[in-house]
């Protein structure tokens, strides 16, 4: 039984991520979506915390979200995977429930 | 029939600071603020506008929204110089804290401190934030 945790606030602005951060279980996966994806940027203030994590919790973030912001280009955090709107829809599925970091 | 167009604005002109500190697409903060702002410069008035926190991300470039189904309102901050905006300030330090330097801004800045836009604050008539 593992959790799929959503996190939708820039983590510049809220302390969603890391509050998710702290209550994600090893083997449960965070999704990063809207102004979530700001927390996928490589080199910044906040990415230690989440860069800290990989390995143990599966690191996504939505990429239409992601090139909205006009970040495609920027490095991301390592082991972090981009998904679209289907992968959402399987992260969902393969996941026991959803908790969302509003 | 009088021709309004062609009227100038002849009231007093203040100093206006408009303080963008909300990313682009979250909420709709950055697009309104940057009506506003265009609109105010119509009135010959004296305009900054400052970038701080997250509001550098509103001029981060290679916004591509085609994917979220919103409209990508970030080529209009290259229409501020012809409005005659051209105090536009971005915070040093949160560009620092993001990841991002004057490279990956979508319009030339002049690139202030923290304790340089805290004075700037003060010069001002109006401070309008968003």
């Amino acid at each position: 039984m593992a959790l799929l945790h959503t996190v939708n606030k820039s983590p510049f602005e809220r302390n969603s991520l890391s509050d998710c951060l702290r209550r994600a279980k090893n083997g449960s996966a965070v999704l990063l979506i809207e102004d979530g994806v700001y927390g996928a940027l490589q080199g910044t203030s906040a990415s230690d915390e989440i860069s800290s994590r990989d390995g143990s919790i599966k690191l996504y973030a939505l990429g239409p979200d992601v090139d909205a912001r006009g970040l495609s280009e920027k490095p991301l955090i390592d082991g972090l995977e981009l998904i679209d709107y289907a992968g959402f829809v399987d992260l969902v599925e393969e996941y026991s429930s959803v908790q969302s970091w509003l | 029939m009088e021709d309004w167009e062609e009227d100038e604005f002849d009231g007093p002109v203040k100093k206006f600071m408009y303080v963008n500190r909300k990313a682009p697409y979250g909420t709709v903060y950055a697009l309104e603020g940057l009506e506003v702002v265009l609109i105010t410069a119509a009135f010959d008035q004296d305009v900054s506008l400052v970038f701080i926190d997250d509001g550098v991300f509103q001029i981060k470039k290679d916004q591509e929204t085609s994917g979220v189904n919103m409209k990508n309102f970030s080529p209009t901050y290259r229409a501020l110089e012809g409005y005659e905006v051209e105090k536009v300030y971005a915070e040093k330090e949160s560009l620092e804290a993001r990841g991002l330097s004057e490279e990956d801004l979508v319009i030339p800045v002049e690139i202030l401190s923290a304790a340089e836009i805290s004075e700037l604050m003060d010069t001002q008539d109006m401070i309008v934030s968003f």
